[in-house]
């Protein structure tokens, strides 16, 4: 159905309760000491003479002052996302911001919009903006709160508003001079260690990322054939009399093992698999937010570098160049915490999806081996009948 | 089955070696020879240790022997021989009949066929079988001097030739309906068997990477890194333990394949037992025809039409000396063909009886073999999960400690 004749719902309405917010995502922050609570649900999608797109309703709940009501629902799109992403960028240059989901899968138009993806998007919407919430710093940043609370029309009379292109070319134009200066001279050691470990990182959870999505696919061709199997055996035991019942026994065994797999391959797309590729995703935006902190750097280097080699004006210099010191240490030292931060969480979270894929798999492997140990029981029962009236004379 | 030759001596398929050797044609060929052992039981009870005899024996002998057997004793269900070419492989298994493992499941099933074939009250006793397990030249001429290939009928081998019988016995068309589908039921299993066999080899094995990919990994991390390194070297026994499964779950697939190929057997007996029924009824319609002739000589009618009767009617009548001469031919055939018929009759109820008593015989075989197999399915399974239980066990309390 590619024409939507109306404004119509995708999936009936998810409150997400704090219960389960909690569940899928852990941060070291305790749930309690939270004040403000984001929820992302409800796709809707609308049509224009234009485009056709979809929105999530956000509504947020909060004890703030800095906030003037203590509940508010918005409409916000894909774009609206984007918007607030590349204003914190902006605003934190050095500061390591959440993952958005990408823009859209190419698999074609149809399928952009299909339930799946709506859902595995909303999900990935809705890790984003309490991820913000939980940032320390992020967390009071201007345009979230207006993300958050404005109506439609006051966000797109915000979003006109503000520096926006010019200053995202002055960024762009002292990015390209530092690069073409020959990059950093005197990065701090920790920040190359850092370098380092993100280059490996992210090999790794690239590769990772293949695993899954590869066991993935050989647990779904396996359920596949499964569900194929156990009916031979029903069909088998039509033809017989005597083993008729060990043979339903199987068919029902076999099926009730294909359910538990179908269990096991939702764990793994549920969890694993967006865990994953939020940590590629955040791969990318480390490596971006180290090449960011070395561009300020770089900007400092060069100016001191102009100072040297100037006669003239040199008051004004020294002045440019005190403040840019500022700037490179605030942007180390927020990039510092930031980072202890982000590794800890994706420690955490490292260690909740892992621990969740092996209790994933227990799960499975125990609900089959009960399943066969009472199939063989019932043939144990069967033995001891058919014994016993052999011994009749 | 007290005196079934398996209760007196032991048998044994020990070894497989691969000879080469001139064929027929006297080309170069390479093929396997199975080494068959046998001892004598009884002297063991008297705390000595039977010598073993042992004689070398190649795959076209034991085919050349189950001919013979099968010609012999129609009316048996002849054991099946392992399949001559490896089916129903997945990937990894190997569809080439030199490949050790597929040498290895066929000295089994080689076996197997033996021990089946002497555990049998009927077939233990043939001598062509004993002198198989003992002699070990001369016995190709021995077979061929029975001269059991002039007894097969060729018309057997045309196994989709139908023979129109008009009374056809209702056990044996069932009997014939049930080998179709349990052969064509068996096939499907073994089939879909093989592909999530494939599948789940797949699964396990991928797994593996994780491995490796955690030990790089846990390289650049200082507190993560034992959790990681430990637990990818559980995915690595993970990854490793479907190999055992799987092999063990072939011998299930050979358990199957052997009643698959049982099935032919089961068939091959009602198609005998068709083809006689088919003879007898041909007799009987042929006796009929002379009887109803040598009634129209006698009495000069001719009820039905015939050439004969035309022509003779056409060219002028038969001077009665001819006509005599006729009915006595006649006679002598009519008595032959009632002589035969009566034995025909009686062959075709001993068959039926001993058909139908070895098919009972077979039928509680295959079920008690059937389902054990099923269990040991079962058991199969259940010792997979406890060692994914194991496994996993493992790896979750490596992952809560990163």
């Amino acid at each position: 159905d590619t024409s939507l004749a109306e404004v119509n719902s995708f999936s009936p309405s998810m409150p997400i309760s704090p219960s389960s917010m909690i569940n899928q995502y852990k941060f070291e922050d305790e749930p309690e000491l939270r004040d403000l609570f984001i929820t992302v649900d409800d796709p809707e999608s609308h049509i224009t003479a234009i485009e056709t797109f979809i929105t999530y309703r956000v509504v947020t709940k909060t004890s703030r002052g800095e906030f003037d009501s203590s509940e508010y629902e918005v409409r916000r799109r894909y774009q609206d996302f984007l918007w607030l992403k590349t204003k914190l960028e902006e605003a934190h240059p050095t500061l390591i911001i959440p993952p958005l989901p990408e823009k859209f899968i190419m698999k074609g138009m149809v399928e952009r919009f299909s339930d799946e993806f709506i859902e595995t998007r909303r999900k990935a919407l809705h890790k984003f903006l309490n991820r913000i919430a939980d940032h320390p710093t992020l967390t009071f940043n201007e345009d979230f709160k207006i993300f958050l609370t404005a109506q439609a029309w006051e966000l797109s009379s915000h979003k006109k508003q503000g520096p926006g292109l010019l200053s995202r070319m002055g960024q762009t134009v002292r990015a390209v001079a530092s690069s073409v200066r020959g990059g950093v001279k005197n990065r701090p050691e920790m920040f190359t260690e850092m370098n380092d470990y993100m280059e490996t990182f992210s090999q790794k959870i690239n590769v990772l990322d293949k695993i899954a999505h590869r066991i993935y696919k050989e647990e779904r061709e396996y359920f596949n054939e499964m569900k194929e199997y156990g009916p031979i055996h029903t069909l088998w035991s039509a033809s017989e009399e005597d083993i008729a019942d060990s043979l339903k026994g199987v068919a029902s065994c076999i099926d009730k093992c294909c359910k538990a797999t179908e269990k096991r391959m939702a764990g793994l797309s549920e969890n694993l698999l967006p865990i994953l590729h939020e940590y590629v995703l955040y791969s990318e935006i480390l490596m971006g937010v180290l090449k960011r902190r070395d561009q300020i750097q770089g900007e400092l280097e060069s100016k001191v570098d102009a100072l040297a080699n100037r006669k003239t004006e040199k008051d004004l210099f020294s002045e440019e160049i005190g403040k840019l010191e500022d700037k490179v240490e605030c942007a180390n030292n927020a990039l510092k915490a930031d980072w202890d931060r982000w590794k800890q969480n994706m420690q955490c979270d490292m260690r909740s999806t892992f621990t969740n894929v092996a209790e994933n798999n227990l799960r499975y492997y125990e609900e089959c081996l009960a399943t066969w140990e009472s199939f063989l029981a019932s043939q144990a029962v069967d033995l001891h009948v058919e014994e016993d009236s052999e011994d009749r004379p | 089955m007290e005196d079934c030759l398996a209760k007196k001596m032991e048998i044994t398929v020990s070894e497989a070696e691969k000879r080469t050797g001139r064929n027929a044609m006297n080309m170069q060929e390479t093929y396997t020879a199975y080494l068959i052992e046998t001892r004598a039981v009884e002297s063991q009870s008297e705390g000595q240790c039977a010598p073993v005899d042992s004689l070398w024996r190649r795959y076209s002998e034991f085919e050349l022997l189950r001919n013979y057997l099968s010609v012999t004793y129609p009316h048996i269900v002849v054991p099946p021989l392992p399949e001559k070419r490896a089916d129903f492989v997945w990937h990894k298994l190997s569809a080439d009949n030199m490949d050790p493992d597929f040498v290895e499941r066929r000295r089994i099933g080689l076996e197997n066929f033996l021990l089946r074939v002497a555990s049998h009250p009927v077939l233990c006793q043939d001598k062509i079988f004993y002198s198989f397990l003992t002699q070990e030249g001369g016995w190709k001429e021995m077979v061929n001097e029975t001269g059991f290939q002039l007894k097969a009928d060729s018309r057997l081998k045309a196994l989709n030739a139908t023979f129109r019988v008009k009374n056809p016995d209702k056990r044996f068309t069932e009997l014939k309906h049930y080998s179709d589908e349990l052969q064509s039921v068996i096939s499907h299993l073994l089939r879909v068997r093989a592909r999530v066999a494939d599948w789940l080899y797949g699964v396990y094995k991928v797994h593996g990477n994780y491995g490796r990919v955690f030990s790089e990994w846990s390289a650049i991390e200082k507190e993560m890194g034992d959790g990681l390194q430990s637990a990818g070297h559980h995915m690595d026994v993970y990854a490793a333990s479907i190999d055992d499964i799987l092999e063990e779950e072939e011998h299930y697939a050979d358990q199957l394949k052997e009643y698959l190929f049982y099935a032919e057997a089961l068939r091959a007996v009602c198609r005998k037992h068709e083809l006689m029924q088919y003879d007898l009824e041909m007799a009987a319609q042929d006796l009929t025809s002379k009887k109803q002739q040598c009634e129209e000589l006698a009495t000069g009618t001719m009820r039905t039409f015939s050439l004969k009767g035309m022509t003779s009617k056409l060219f002028g009548q038969e001077t009665p000396e001819q006509r005599e001469a006729k009915i006595k031919v006649l006679e002598e055939q009519i008595q032959e063909g009632e002589e035969q018929l009566k034995s025909k009759n009686l062959e075709g109820r001993d068959f039926v009886k001993s058909a139908w008593a070895d098919i009972e015989r077979f039928k509680e075989q295959k079920n008690h073999d059937l389902k054990e197999a099923l269990i040991s399915y079962a058991v199969m399974q259940i010792s997979m999960c406890k060692k994914g239980i194991q496994v996993w066990t493992n790896a979750k309390e490596c992952f809560s400690k990163m």
